[in-house]
């Protein structure tokens, strides 16, 4: 097999003996047993506690910070503020570093309710928390905006003097960017359409609401150099951003990931790491932050909130002629809402000869959106896939038949731009409309939907390294934190490679001094980027024991050949030898000329686009305007499910987080613009007695970049689900929806609304 | 020659052009070109863009060989969760 | 600040400690006594993830004092597995792929036990019921519910203690 650099890499069919198995994860009995160390489970001696003050104001000038009388606190042993945060190079240069810096601590201004003004490090968390109440903040507050429309109007209150200068006519507005995506002729497309539907929507802004708080343990040396211990999606991006925000130098900061209590791609940025090593340096001492529940909601990452109009236009037979959106995200308090990628992926799922999409990057006075499963996708698969459903529903045709005429598929010029290669989706809508599901008859009122959604997934920066112990066993080093079981994927890929057992395979994700470097744990990118990586680094160690066992045979090494996890003599030349199995050379690594690993780093590409339609099945109560989900089925595409129980973990995971984002999940703000509902009380995630059983089907497209077909699978499943809901929805409710959450008191009102609409009309 | 496409937006930083031809035998000499060509283009693309090559997204990997008949998509930069 | 002495009982094992009266007992599990399977996903009893069992009822360990531990009999996920040989719960939830990340798998886990213990043969609306005290963010439920009904099936045909 080639070690290859170029990309693609090519997908060679093949029958596979570990690949596609529901084997048990590696990491399973630490996690049963309450082993498994977690960001809030490390201690070291003498360690501090440290904890942070935070703005109760949305908007305000910070006049003076004094912290005299908590540093003179018995047991406080350093506090620090914005004066303890000089913007160094690279960061006075770079807007993107210094908006994690001006995020991690406030500066001139507090931007938004909870933004971090002061943190204290103390011996005792309660003396801290006693401490942070004698720290005296003067704030002038200033008026607040936290929604992306009224940000956007002529008079609104502006965050940043240095931005928005376009859109402002030359003066600062909080419009921070703008994005237009398409091709062809929009408005004549329309000119063409026999059925035109054109809405406006609203989506909320969700959490992504992992479990595990954000927690780290610092500990700086009298020398400067350190260590950090975090719960992070990428330990490598931690130590380059703090080390950077600092002024360390890179390699005097070790970063140790935790075990991660869940991230969705709210783990993928700083915010307590830079306080925790700045803490630690000036006490002297090892310093750990813990956040609380309250902090996670105000001060780290939702997605943005947006509001978005689309339209559509199509021909009686269902072809779409043109398709037509406006998307404004609101991400916070600095620019980057995820307005680019929701422009990009509105259309993906569509063969379109005339579409626009135009994106407005919103700044508000809420904490600084962080990436959320398929960032940006979600809220514009919302509004088109309500659009679509709707245009169908006018024209009279079968939801998935529409979709099927006008889907994209391998060869199609994509909505952004590039054309697409080998792609899923008609495979996922005609798996749909096969399921018994999408045929069963619905009860009284409920409602059926279906939706499609895309995701771009992605590849980056990988290294693995690979270890053949002396007994034959495998030890591989990982550098892409394990979310969602992806350690147990690349042990079955490396023992797929090798023909070895998978429970000879054991794998661990090594710290930033053990391994090359890592991008983060984001973009569905895991199991394809680390698995090419392991499956190259597996295929360097065969050829190695290929190597070891010519040399004992005493003839040439490309005269052995690797199968069946064993060095055989191949070839006419190669002599009567008998073969030896990776156990008997690793036994002799020593005498043989050393230790045998295989490694491979690689900027990895060609991940491969991933399609899913979702069906639901919903039901309203039209008294209260409760809404539930009483039957729910993803069908998506993996390329090739490395194991397909945690495919399906992801598929259910992605269906359940959207789930609560279009019926429950969302930020509340008052007239201050403080959030009200910052605890799982009032911001109500899906429970276990909210949602049914979540059926999946498993479609296999081989992507043709992966030697294994595999195609990531995290975020896709998210993206469908709110214009399936809301498909689902309007038909139970016979009004559309079109404000997520489709909680209970706007359903009700939708409902009472169209009620009297309908009366007014008789 | 390479046709190279831009997204939409980055029409107003070439001259209302968003289909360009480039010289460059790889994705690196492309976006190089690129910027040499259209100075204004040049701290946008040095922030950071993906690329799209023959339909394959590209984050990172710059060296990848491009051919006269290749598809090049700029579009903005893409980061997941 | 002078300390709280309290003797209790942590999976059949006798403990004492020192507390101040404000630490509740999942501070005191985890920063005293190096029992960190407990999580703290909230502090405030909305998630579970700090279950433990209490003379045998389930309670949140972030909304009890460490000082209420005196004289109770407490069990945490510490506890649930003999030795090597693991409850068949903990089988179950690995064999299901019932756990992502695996943080509130020790609180459901606690839960789920005492579920069976009350109720060895649940449907799958009171399994839903039972565990809607305990958040997951990344499996839907699904296998967790799942994962909870086979171990269910297999204690009863077992005759396993829960």
């Amino acid at each position: 097999m080639p070690l290859e650099t170029e990309f693609p890499q090519d997908y060679e069919k093949r029958d596979f003996d570990v690949v596609g198995s529901r084997a048990v994860r590696p990491d399973g009995v630490d996690k049963v047993t309450g082993r498994a160390r977690f960001g809030a489970d490390a201690v070291a001696p003498g360690m501090l506690h440290g904890k942070i003050l935070r703005s109760p104001h949305a908007h305000a000038k910070i006049v003076k910070i004094d912290a005299s009388k908590a540093e003179a606190l018995d047991g406080v042993k350093a506090v620090v503020t914005r004066d303890d945060f000089p913007i160094h190079e690279p960061a006075a240069e770079d807007r993107f570093l210094r908006d994690i810096l001006v995020n991690v601590m406030a500066r001139e201004k507090a931007l938004y309710d909870g933004h971090a003004v002061a943190a204290v490090a103390a011996t005792d968390p309660r003396v801290a928390a006693r401490a942070l109440k004698l720290i005296e903040v003067e704030y002038e507050v200033l008026p607040h905006v936290v929604d992306e429309d009224l940000a956007m109007a002529p008079d609104a209150p502006v965050l940043h003097d240095d931005l928005g200068h376009e859109y402002g006519g030359g003066k600062p507005s909080n419009v921070a960017g703008t994005v237009e995506i398409g091709h062809g002729d929009v408005e004549a497309g329309f000119a063409a359409a026999d059925v035109i539907v054109e809405r406006s929507f609203k989506t909320g802004a969700a959490h992504q609401g992992y479990i595990e708080p954000h927690a780290c343990l610092a500990n700086i040396g009298a020398d400067g150099r350190g260590e950090l211990w975090c719960c992070t999606q990428g330990h490598f991006m931690v130590r380059d951003t703090v080390t950077q925000l600092l002024g360390m130098e890179v390699s005097n900061l070790r970063v140790t990931p935790s075990e991660i209590g869940g991230g969705f791609g709210g783990k993928t940025t700083v915010f307590i790491e830079p306080v925790a090593v700045a803490l630690s340096r000036k006490a002297g001492k090892p310093v750990k932050i813990v956040m609380s529940r309250d902090e996670v909601f105000r001060a780290t990452g939702p997605t943005a909130s947006a509001s978005l109009t689309v339209k559509i236009g199509a021909k009686k037979d269902g072809t779409i002629t043109a398709a037509d959106a406006v998307l404004k995200y609101q991400g916070g308090a600095f620019p980057g809402s995820p307005v680019d990628m929701g422009a990009m992926a509105a259309f993906a799922c569509y063969e379109l000869e005339n579409v626009r999409a135009v994106g407005y990057d919103v700044v508000t006075n809420r904490p600084k959106q962080a990436a959320y499963r398929a960032p940006g996708a979600p809220m514009a698969a919302f509004a088109v896939e309500s659009v679509v459903t709707e245009v169908a529903d006018e024209i009279g045709m079968d939801p998935i038949d529409f979709r099927l005429k006008n889907a994209a598929r391998d060869g199609s010029k994509s909505s952004y731009g590039p054309t697409y290669t080998e792609i899923g989706l008609v495979e996922t809508l005609e798996a749909a409309k096969a399921t018994e599901h999408y045929n069963s008859p619905l009860g009284p009122d409920q409602g059926r939907g279906v939706a499609s959604g895309f995701w771009f997934n992605f590849g980056g920066q990988t290294a693995v390294s690979l270890n053949v112990n002396v007994d034959g066993t495998i030890a591989l080093s990982l550098g892409t934190p394990d979310i969602g079981g992806s350690r147990a994927s690349m042990c079955a890929m490396a023992a797929e490679e090798l023909g070895v057992a998978y429970e000879d395979v054991y794998a661990v994700i090594a710290d930033t001094a053990s391994l090359g470097f890592n991008d983060v744990t984001d973009g569905s990118r895991v199991t394809f980027a680390s698995g090419l990586a392991t499956i190259q680094a597996a295929r360097q160690a065969k050829q190695r024991m290929c190597e070891r066992a010519a040399k004992i045979w005493g003839i040439p090494a490309d005269a052995v050949k690797w199968e069946g996890g064993a060095a055989h003599p191949s070839g006419p030349n190669a002599g009567d030898h008998k073969p030896m199995t990776l156990k008997d050379i690793a036994a002799m690594a020593g005498e043989t000329g050393g230790p045998i690993a295989g490694h491979h780093e690689i900027s990895a590409e060609g991940a491969g686009p991933s399609f899913a339609t979702h069906i639901v099945d919903a039901q309203i109560d039209r008294e209260t305007g409760r809404i539930d989900v009483v039957r729910y089925t993803v069908v998506q595409d993996a390329g090739k499910a490395v194991n397909p129980a945690y495919v399906e973990g992801q598929f259910q995971g992605g269906a359940a987080q959207g789930i609560g984002w279009a019926l429950n999940e969302e930020y509340i703000y008052n007239d201050k613009g403080q959030l009200e509902n910052p605890g799982f009380l009032d911001y109500r995630v899906p429970v276990a007695s909210d949602l049914p059983m979540i059926e999946t089907v498993i479609v296999e497209k081989p992507n043709p970049g992966h030697p294994y077909g595999v195609r990531g699978v995290g975020e896709t499943s998210i993206v469908p689900p709110m214009g399936a809901i809301a498909n689902a929805v309007s038909a139970a409710a016979r009004v559309r929806a079109t404000e997520i959450p489709m909680s209970p008191p706007r359903m009700l009102k939708l409902l009472r609304d169209s009620e009297q609409a309908a009366q007014a009309a008789e | 020659m390479v046709q190279v496409t831009l997204w939409g937006s980055l029409r107003d930083y070439t001259g209302g052009e968003n289909m360009l031809q480039v010289e460059g035998e790889t994705l690196f000499q492309i976006l190089q070109n690129l910027g040499r060509d259209h100075p204004k283009l040049k701290p946008l693309l040095e922030k950071g863009v993906t690329i799209s090559l023959d339909g394959q997204i590209y984050r990172q990997n710059l060296m990848q060989s491009v051919k006269p008949d290749s598809e090049v998509f700029i579009l903005p930069k893409m980061q997941g969760g | 600040m002078s300390k709280i002495h309290v003797t209790t009982e942590i999976n059949g094992d006798p403990v004492e400690f020192l507390c101040d009266g404000e630490e509740t007992l999942l501070d005191v599990l985890r920063d005293r006594l190096g029992m960190t399977g407990s999580k703290e996903g909230c502090g405030t009893g909305d998630c579970g993830a700090c279950t433990v069992s209490v003379d045998g009822k389930i309670v949140c360990s972030c909304l009890m004092l460490g000082a209420e531990a005196e004289g109770r009999s407490i069990e945490t996920i510490e506890g649930m597995a003999q030795g090597e040989m693991l409850h068949p719960l903990q089988r179950k939830f690995l064999e299901h792929a019932a756990l992502q990340c695996g943080v509130c798998t020790p609180g459901i886990l606690v839960a789920a036990k005492a579920l069976l213990a009350e109720n060895p043969d649940p449907s799958e609306t009171e399994v839903r019921y039972w565990l809607a005290g305990n958040l997951c963010r990344c499996t839907g439920y699904d296998k967790i519910v799942r994962a909870v009904m086979d171990a269910a099936a297999e204690m009863r045909g077992r005759n396993y203690a829960a």
